[in-house]
């Protein structure tokens, strides 16, 4: 016992005089999932010049596990990160749950800052109590992207396109006559788009200010209608997106628009559909409708061990023009920071779209979307909705029936 | 004269002052090796009360609350078997999954076991050397990847580009059998539709395991009674039918209680299958889908804890009409 006891004391010396040298670097978890943390890996060598005390280790799951663990995370209080990446579709749940920062109150002071971001996204990373619980990072402003050479053939111009939804279908039945392709890819779409559209100030998609589902409401009608038209009208390929169909009806020309996100541009000249370069086009949606998918946000847990250093990268990746251009160019995450978005980078031409300059035009949506409130319930009432406009879709349900049975569904599973 | 050889005998001695203290029956210092057989079993232990035993009792204790994970532990209320009577009363996704469940467990079920046991008898009867590789052929489903399996099997059973569907349609060409086969290409997405192409995979999976473990029986079965039949001038499929499947009774209850215990909690093929979501009209959600919906998008893990157990009733409550039914009944 007594042979051991000198080398184990010379070895703990030199473990604690190791550490106590590697002491002066905290080490910064962050949490982030694909293609999000792209950013996050491209921002780690340039924030290392600011801070070089500062090492960033960042973790990174796929878009569905992400969510899972930080809710698990949250749950138990172990294993949180100092920063959290949270989409969109998830915000509103962990908002609310009461398990990350406040960063409106001090230290932070974060709502004094929320004037540089643009304003329809602030209030998607604030708690019904007020409390701003997130800071978003990057937004998704809504485009149509289309084909140009499939709509030059059935002679149907851009403005026939956008200028009302009755428009729209009309020009699909043209262009599905032409060339046989699909003016869209699912006629849900359209329901998504328009119930996102003539919301009052504070009402959510879903949900009022009260939590009362707005199910029933002449809104969804008027979407559920849309979508069955174009569904009667053919002119949709009954495809869901990101799955086989979708990508493989891009490759074989038989989707000729899509509305998404902006970032659409960048995943189509990826992967999606990189031989047809220089056919698409972007356009604003269709009626002067406005609307945003995607957009994440930073947050800091409550049990996270290094706040300080947490927030002062989140400044550095939300408010710091260089890094929101820089993720920008990295990933096609439009940015959240009004003063990033009159860079020159978004008066280049964009090749992919026939040299056009759509990101300028990604600007004029992103003023234009209106500010909608998020509730933690969104996505139980989405699957809802979906369900029961698959029946209208495909098993000709009546339309009022099927939203009152939507409310009724929403109103048992939240339970309120 | 020899001298006396001193006594050899060890004297066990006690030391003075500790014998004293301890009246008559000496003790023996507990030393490692009295340990060591509870240490070396202690590692499954140690894993099974963390990571089998501890989530079974936590589970039961969360289905009696009401949580909501994302608001941390203190969030927890107690609201009694309101969960449970809520599940059984007004969730009509859960019985919908409920249905789907035995659905698809009964027809990807009793196909495995019918057509595992004449292959078994067959494999048994007509292969000599190669037996083992084709055993192992069929065995391979079984072992490969769940995920990956419905991975491909999803752009297999793709509407418009898929392998499926354009071997239906070839095959509706051909000129005497062809109107078996559907000219259009069918969208397996639809609700009819799903809940036989998650069934299909499913049986392609578990009909090799279910070949090996009816194969392992039947050599079990002494080559006489084969022989004694054979002179009796029974021909093979009478062999068959009063040789071979008596004798499996024992290993016919084993495979259909292993069947009914995993196609009641089937999760993974439905749910890489429908993309998550559980189809059109939830036409391919099984109760496990609806009980992971509960918990990570309801965000409701009291009641997800509640359909849990209740699943676990149903299939106990299966279990046990089996035993009763195909089991080993003591005289």
């Amino acid at each position: 016992m007594t042979r051991l006891m000198k080398p184990l004391l010379l070895s703990a010396a030199l473990a604690m005089a190791s550490a106590a040298s590697a002491q002066t670097t905290t080490t910064l978890t962050v949490a982030s999932f694909p293609s999000f943390d792209l950013a996050i890996k491209a921002a780690i060598p340039l924030y290392k010049k600011l801070h070089p005390e500062i090492e960033i280790k960042l973790t990174s799951l796929a878009f569905g596990d992400h969510h899972t663990a930080m809710t698990t995370a949250l749950a138990t209080g172990a294993n949180l990160p100092d920063v959290m990446a949270v989409e969109v579709g998830f915000i509103g749940k962990f908002a609310e749950s009461g398990g990350l920062e406040d960063l409106g109150k001090a230290p932070y002071n974060g709502l004094q800052a929320t004037s540089k971001i643009a304003k329809f996204t602030v209030p998607q990373g604030m708690s019904g109590s007020g409390a701003l619980a997130a800071m978003p990072a990057d937004i998704g402003p809504g485009a149509l992207f289309y084909r140009k050479d499939l709509l030059d053939k059935a002679g149907v111009s851009e403005a026939d396109l956008t200028k009302s939804w009755e428009s729209y279908i009309e020009s699909g039945k043209k262009v599905k006559a032409a060339t046989g392709a699909y003016l869209l890819a699912s006629a849900v779409d359209i329901k998504d788009i328009y119930i996102r559209s003539g919301l009052k100030d504070g009402e959510g998609i879903f949900f009022d200010k009260k939590g009362t589902p707005l199910i029933n409401t002449p809104r969804f009608e008027k979407g559920f209608q849309l979508a069955k038209a174009a569904r009667t009208a053919g002119i949709d390929g009954k495809i869901t997106a990101w799955s086989n169909e979708w990508s493989e009806g891009f490759k074989r020309d038989k989707v000729a628009s899509q509305m998404m996100g902006a970032w659409l541009a960048g995943h189509l000249s990826n992967w999606l559909a990189p031989e047809s370069k220089g056919k698409w086009r972007s356009a604003q949606l269709p009626n002067g409708a406005y609307a945003s998918w995607g957009g994440s946000f930073y947050a800091i847990p409550k049990k996270a061990a290094n706040k300080a250093a947490a927030w002062d990268f989140i400044k550095f990746m939300t408010l710091d023009k260089g890094m929101q251009i820089e993720a920008f160019r990295s990933l096609d995450a439009f940015p959240s920071l009004i003063e990033a978005q009159s860079d020159p980078f978004l008066d280049q031409p964009i090749e992919y779209l026939g040299g056009q300059k759509a990101r300028q035009m990604w600007k004029v949506s992103a003023d234009k979307i209106k500010a909608i409130a998020v509730d933690k319930y969104d996505p139980v009432a989405n699957d809802v909705v979906n369900a029961e406009l698959d029946k209208v879709l495909e098993q000709n349900k009546d339309i009022k029936t099927a939203l009152a049975d939507a409310q009724e569904q929403v109103k048992k599973r939240v339970r309120r | 004269m020899q001298a006396m050889p001193k006594s050899t005998v060890p004297t066990t001695t006690t030391p003075l002052g500790a014998g004293a203290a301890q009246p008559g029956a000496r003790k023996r210092r507990r030393s490692f090796r009295d340990y060591a057989p509870y240490v070396f079993i202690s590692p499954f232990f140690i894993l099974f009360l963390v990571f089998g035993l501890f989530p079974l009792l936590f589970s039961i204790f969360m289905s009696f609350h009401r949580w909501e994970p994302a608001a941390g532990l203190d969030a927890m209320q107690w609201v009694g078997l309101e969960n449970y009577i809520y599940v059984v009363t007004n969730d009509d996704w859960f019985r919908k999954s409920l249905y789907n469940t035995v659905w698809m467990a009964i027809v990807s079920g009793v196909p495995q076991h019918a057509v595992a046991l004449p292959l078994a008898f067959f494999l048994h009867t007509a292969f000599g050397r190669w037996r083992n590789a084709v055993v192992g052929a069929y065995f391979l489903p079984f072992i490969t990847s769940t995920v990956a399996i419905s991975l491909v099997f999803s752009s297999l059973f793709s509407r418009d580009y898929g392998v499926v569907n354009a071997a239906l349609g070839a095959m509706s060409q051909v000129p005497v059998l062809g109107w078996l086969f559907p000219a259009q290409n069918i969208d397996w997405g639809q609700p009819y539709y799903t809940k036989w192409m998650i069934s299909f995979v499913v049986w392609w999976r578990y009909v090799g395991f279910n070949t090996v473990l009816y194969l392992s029986a039947i050599q079990t079965i002494p080559k006489d009674l084969f022989e004694a039949a054979t002179m009796d001038g029974a021909k093979a499929w009478q062999q068959f039918r009063y040789v071979t499947l008596p004798m499996l009774k024992p290993m016919i209850f084993f495979a259909v209680t292993l069947t009914i215990i995993g196609n009641l909690q089937l999760f993974e093929e439905p749910f890489i299958l429908t993309g998550g979501t559980g189809g059109l009209d939830q036409a391919g959600k099984t109760a496990a889908m609806h009980m992971y919906a509960t918990a990570f998008i309801d965000n409701d893990f009291g009641t997800a804890s509640s359909i849990a157990w209740l699943l676990f009733m149903v299939i106990a409550l299966v279990t046990w009409a089996n035993n009763r039914i195909l089991g080993e009944k003591k005289a």
